[in-house]
């Protein structure tokens, strides 16, 4: 595989394309309100990439279980590369149903092998499909690409914790 | 032709243009490129083609040599101190300006240094800001705005002279007002009649769209300016680099253009003003430099241009910009003028045939600067620039700093190759035939 493969692998120019978890978003005060009615604290967080003006915006829903929040919706529009669409795609699968606690660990791991210029190899059994992101680390121009939904999922995760 | 020598700063102005000169062909183009050092390269294993001018130009020899010659032999703070080379240092920055005004066509007391043209726009923007506080006393009542004025734009300026106009607005209480884009990237002059009112005191507009190519009328515009007695600036960064310009001729009061666009150094760029018109206004940066004389509580101020000098200079760049601009009269702009409207004649044609391409702005046989912005359906810019970085292409993505042109175009990004003299037409047709394998390798059938 050339490099330009490594970075557009298959599945990210899927995830590009299919964008799970994309959909419209329903005005946010009405989204809390029939949020909170079911036991939902609901938030969102709008990401800008200002380089490139990728746009994404990601809305959590948060269910309160016993000592352990989960991720129990995750829904995104956005606008951009298929680096940052495929990203905010798969994070909808990898995410969806993890506890905070697992959700942030593994938004830190996905985050460092990022950051590594390539010198961490991403690994499956943490990232599921999100491994596909590792030839991005390579091209540090394009990590904030990766990031962006992330960035926006951990800011919509503490807004939504603070609720 | 020969390759113009490194030249030194102290020689003669030489605006001069060729017309004996035959046209630039790529054999000429292929001697060009020698003066090029950074051209010389293989990126991601592919000899560089670079195609991103219009954000940055590349640097002659004789630039480089130029700025390190002053440093080696005449380096000092100018303008002040009696020592042999702070005379030596203050006699170089002068006469660059001497040689980039002459080039403009413009007085030598009528350039004034700036970083950039950013800073131009700026400069003005706060000296009009000042002028509506009341500074600058009866003089600079001309400049003065507030409720009810109008400052005109158009909607396909650079950020660059939008934002400047937008905060003058907000902080006087004036108007902005704008001249809308038609689809195919022109100005819609016939709304620009009405637009351009009995209450515009400022029209702002760019000479040649950094997006879609097009050169803009200024005569007519500059007649919509007169007829109700507005002043003018004229955002020259994209075609004084690019084309003989002369500032007399286009009749603007303001024109600003940076040095880094027209191989020369960063950090130094020029405003343009009429000496009348610069005799009138405030200062915007004050400090050591602008002064006559100065007490605890009150200033003089010196006459233009160093009325709008405060600090050190950027002399060393200033110094070199003006070896690039020996460069670009020795080889004859009227030369460079054609053939990048060659090469962006080439780059319209081979975009119309590949499928999927939406190229922005005026199609084949319309006059446009030597580049071509554009967008792949179903690729996103972000992703065409990349894969194009990888056969060694380097092209602009993006919003280019236009991001209301983009929106009134219907798109949020595009990707923009942009020429200069030292591209040749086999580079073009590479980028053409290395484009044409974007939609295929992003999985996009049509």
């Amino acid at each position: 595989m050339s490099d330009l493969q490594q970075l557009y692998q298959t599945i990210i120019l899927e995830h590009s394309k299919a964008r799970h978890g994309s959909g419209d978003l329903t005005p946010l005060a009405d989204a809390v309100a029939l949020g909170s009615a079911s036991g939902l604290r609901v938030a969102e967080s709008h990401q800008i990439n200002t380089s490139c003006g990728d746009e994404v915006t990601l809305r959590v829903s948060l269910r309160s279980g016993d000592g352990a929040d989960s991720v129990a919706e995750l829904v995104w529009t956005g606008d951009g590369c298929s680096i940052s669409q495929a990203s905010a795609s798969i994070l909808t699968d990898v995410l969806q149903g993890l506890s905070a606690t697992e959700a942030r660990a593994l938004l830190d791991n996905f985050r460092e092998m990022l950051r590594s210029r390539g010198k961490i190899e991403p690994d499956e059994e943490i990232l599921g499909d999100a491994a596909a992101f590792g030839g991005v680390s390579r091209y540090p121009a394009r990590v904030k690409c990766a990031m962006l939904p992330w960035v926006a999922f951990e800011a919509a995760l503490i807004e939504a914790e603070s609720h | 032709m020969t390759s113009p020598a490194p030249s030194s700063a102290v020689s003669p102005a030489s605006s001069a243009q060729h017309p004996e000169l035959a046209p630039l062909t790529n054999v000429d183009v292929e001697r060009i490129r020698n003066d090029f050092p950074v051209l010389h390269q293989t990126v991601n294993g592919h000899p560089l083609v670079y195609l991103d001018s219009g954000a940055t130009s590349q640097n002659p020899i004789s630039v480089m040599e130029a700025e390190q010659e002053y440093y080696e032999q005449r380096n000092a703070a100018v303008h002040r101190g009696a020592h042999t080379l702070a005379v030596e240092a203050t006699e170089s920055f002068e006469a660059a300006r001497e040689k980039v005004a002459a080039f403009v066509g413009a007085e030598t007391d009528e350039i004034v240094w700036t970083s950039n043209a950013t800073e131009a726009i700026n400069l003005l923007a706060y000296s009009f800001s000042n002028a509506s506080l009341g500074l600058g006393g009866p003089a600079a009542r001309r400049f003065s705005l507030g409720a009810g004025d109008e400052i005109v734009v158009t909607e396909m300026e650079h950020h660059a002279n939008l934002i400047p106009w937008q905060q003058l607005a907000l902080r006087t209480g004036a108007t902005l007002r704008f001249i809308p884009v038609r689809g195919d990237g022109t100005l819609d002059l016939d709304a620009a009649a009405d637009v351009v009112g009995p209450h515009t005191r400022l029209l702002a507009f760019t000479h040649g769209s950094n997006v879609t190519g097009t050169i803009n009328p200024v005569a007519e515009l500059v007649a919509l300016a007169r007829r109700v007695g507005a002043l003018v600036v004229l955002d020259a960064c994209q075609t004084v680099p690019h084309l003989p310009v002369d500032v007399k001729a286009l009749d603007v009061d303001f024109a600003v253009f940076s040095g880094h666009k027209m191989l020369g150094p960063t950090g130094i760029g020029a405003l343009y003003g009429k000496g009348e018109l610069l005799d009138g206004m405030p200062p915007f940066l004050t400090g050591g430099s602008m002064i006559t004389t100065v007490d605890m509580t009150t200033a003089e101020f010196l006459a233009p241009p160093q009325r709008f000098e405060a600090g050190t200079q950027r002399i060393s760049q200033a110094i070199a910009l003006a070896a690039a601009v020996d460069y670009l009269s020795e080889t004859g702009m009227d030369r460079v003028h054609a053939w990048e409207a060659q090469l962006g004649q080439r780059l319209v044609a081979g975009l119309a045939q590949i499928d999927g391409v939406r190229l922005l702005g005026p199609g084949l046989g319309v006059e446009r600067l030597g580049l071509a912005a554009f967008d792949v359906a179903g690729v996103h810019a972000h992703d065409v620039g990349q894969f194009l970085d990888d056969a060694g292409i380097a092209v602009r993505v993006g919003h280019h700093c236009a991001q209301p042109l983009h929106r009134r175009l219907g798109v949020t990004a595009s990707t923009r190759a942009s020429t200069y003299l030292y591209n040749t037409t086999d580079e073009v047709d590479l980028f053409l035939a290395t484009l044409a394998e974007v939609a295929p390798f992003f999985g996009v059938t049509r």
